[in-house]
């Protein structure tokens, strides 16, 4: 229970895939002209990754990763298919995307009205491919955090466009120097945001750990040796005081 | 030039500066924006999307007359990931740490927007040399933007080039920093790679007007 939530709320904000990962972020950027719109993309966004992540997991953990093969007898342990991931996650991704298009056409047509026209282009957005190959890069044990994992990383994608949007449509009544009106000031304000987001990183363990796309860099190695340094440094006066006390 | 005519040297020119795929035509910022902490995955990265999308482009072309249009984003999406899944395992073979480095990423490279959006808008319509001039002169336009980005990130974030010092040692506070000069730890973070793409487009716009959108 104790790693649903912690995965959730760590999908959600910590690595909130339009501000930790950059994913999504051409339909981000094209469709947050308006909250009403933004809402219509976001919760199709959920709900396609929550379709798509836990097949793909099956898929994966059946099929490709090394020695998935092996429930089909001993001689096909040692088949490593996960070279064929990318073109088995997209094409899961595009039929499910039709699928659900044609089911959610068929018995819901309230909700197909008001989803209908982002479906198609979902299939080409790389959030959804981005959630499966994340949960395989991030070795995801089970289904039912393959799921949650599909659920939160949607949400987490619905709350960043829902706010851009909302600051879009503020933000067309300020007085923006004419050359960043539009594009420029978006990708700044998502900058900002991100930042933002990034407080977020202590918020379970009070230990932050980089996304997994960049290693920890110089700096940042570094800058942990001092703190270390300083902490043995304040050890030992905590040492010699104590004896000084004793003595 | 007889081997290119004005109009095909437009093709790969123009996607350069006034029709830059990224700050101009909104496409593929994804993976511009995640990798470009450093200069080398940014270069590895452009040179994967030049491959992907030149190849890409040509096949496209010449599937175009057989391709029925109401299947033919899932063709497209096979071509991709075809061709994605050759720049990955070469990457895993020549380049490990990179590859490593690099993650999740290059799989993104199918769903990189530049990519649809330049079959659908360009391939399915042109015959493949022009295809094939168009996807490089737009995946140049993004590589362009990803080194930009890339070598200012790197500079000024950890002081290195391609991770070889160019500013002086921060600890031995040789070079630059026997002046007091200090790395910009903020360039490192994630969002950084949005507010100097957001500067970029701020500078291209300022010096041409015409791009400037209309609130």
């Amino acid at each position: 229970m104790l790693e649903h939530l912690e995965l959730f709320f760590k999908s959600i904000f910590i690595d909130n895939m339009v501000f930790a990962v950059f994913l999504g972020m051409c339909s981000y950027l094209a469709v947050s002209k308006k909250v009403s719109t933004a809402v219509g993309l976001g919760a199709a966004v959920i709900f396609v990754l929550a379709v798509t992540v836990p097949l793909n997991w099956l898929l994966d953990q059946y099929l490709l990763r090394d020695g998935a093969l092996a429930w089909l007898g001993p001689e096909y342990a040692d088949y490593n298919l996960s070279f064929l991931s990318f073109i088995l996650f997209i094409a899961t991704i595009a039929t499910m995307v039709q699928l659900v298009e044609i089911v959610v056409e068929k018995f819901s047509p309230s909700l197909y009205n008001s989803l209908g026209i982002f479906l198609p282009l979902i299939a080409v957005n790389c959030a959804i491919l981005g959630g499966s190959l994340f949960m395989q890069a991030r070795e995801i044990p089970t289904l039912g955090l393959a799921l949650n994992y599909g659920v939160s990383s949607g949400i987490g994608w619905f709350l960043a466009i829902l706010a851009i949007a909302a600051i879009r449509e503020k933000i067309r009544y300020s007085n923006v120097p004419a050359p960043l009106r539009g594009l420029g000031i978006t990708f700044i304000i998502t900058g900002l945001m991100g930042i933002g987001f990034q407080s977020f990183g202590g918020m379970l363990t009070g230990d932050n750990e980089p996304p997994e796309a960049e290693e920890p860099t110089t700096v940042e190695k570094i800058e942990e040796k001092k703190i270390i340094e300083e902490e043995i440094e304040d050890d030992e006066k905590a040492i010699s005081y104590n004896d000084v006390i004793n003595e | 030039m007889a081997l290119l005519s004005k109009k095909d040297t437009n093709l790969i020119l123009d996607p350069l500066a006034d029709n830059n795929p990224i700050t101009i035509q909104v496409l593929g910022i994804c993976s511009a924006l995640a990798i470009t902490a450093e200069l080398q995955a940014s270069v590895v990265m452009a040179i994967s999307v030049i491959f992907v999308m030149g190849v890409g482009n040509v096949v496209i072309s010449l599937l175009r007359n057989v391709i029925p249009s109401k299947i033919r984003i899932i063709v497209q999406l096979v071509v991709v990931a075809t061709l994605v899944i050759m720049v990955d395992q070469v990457l895993k073979a020549f380049a490990y740490e990179l590859s490593k480095t690099l993650g999740a990423f290059v799989g993104l490279i199918i769903t990189n927007c530049i990519i649809m959006g330049r079959f659908e808008a360009f391939a399915l319509g042109n015959g493949p040399w022009r295809s094939f001039l168009d996807g490089i002169g737009n995946a140049l336009g993004y590589g362009v933007i990803l080194v930009i980005v890339g070598f200012f990130r790197e500079l000024l974030g950890t002081g290195t080039l391609f991770g070889i010092p160019v500013l002086g040692d921060p600890i031995a506070k040789t070079g630059l920093y026997s002046i007091g000069y200090e790395n910009n730890g903020f360039m490192i973070i994630p969002p950084a790679a949005l507010i100097v793409v957001g500067i970029l487009i701020w500078i291209q716009r300022s010096r041409n007007k015409a791009l400037i959108e209309e609130a």
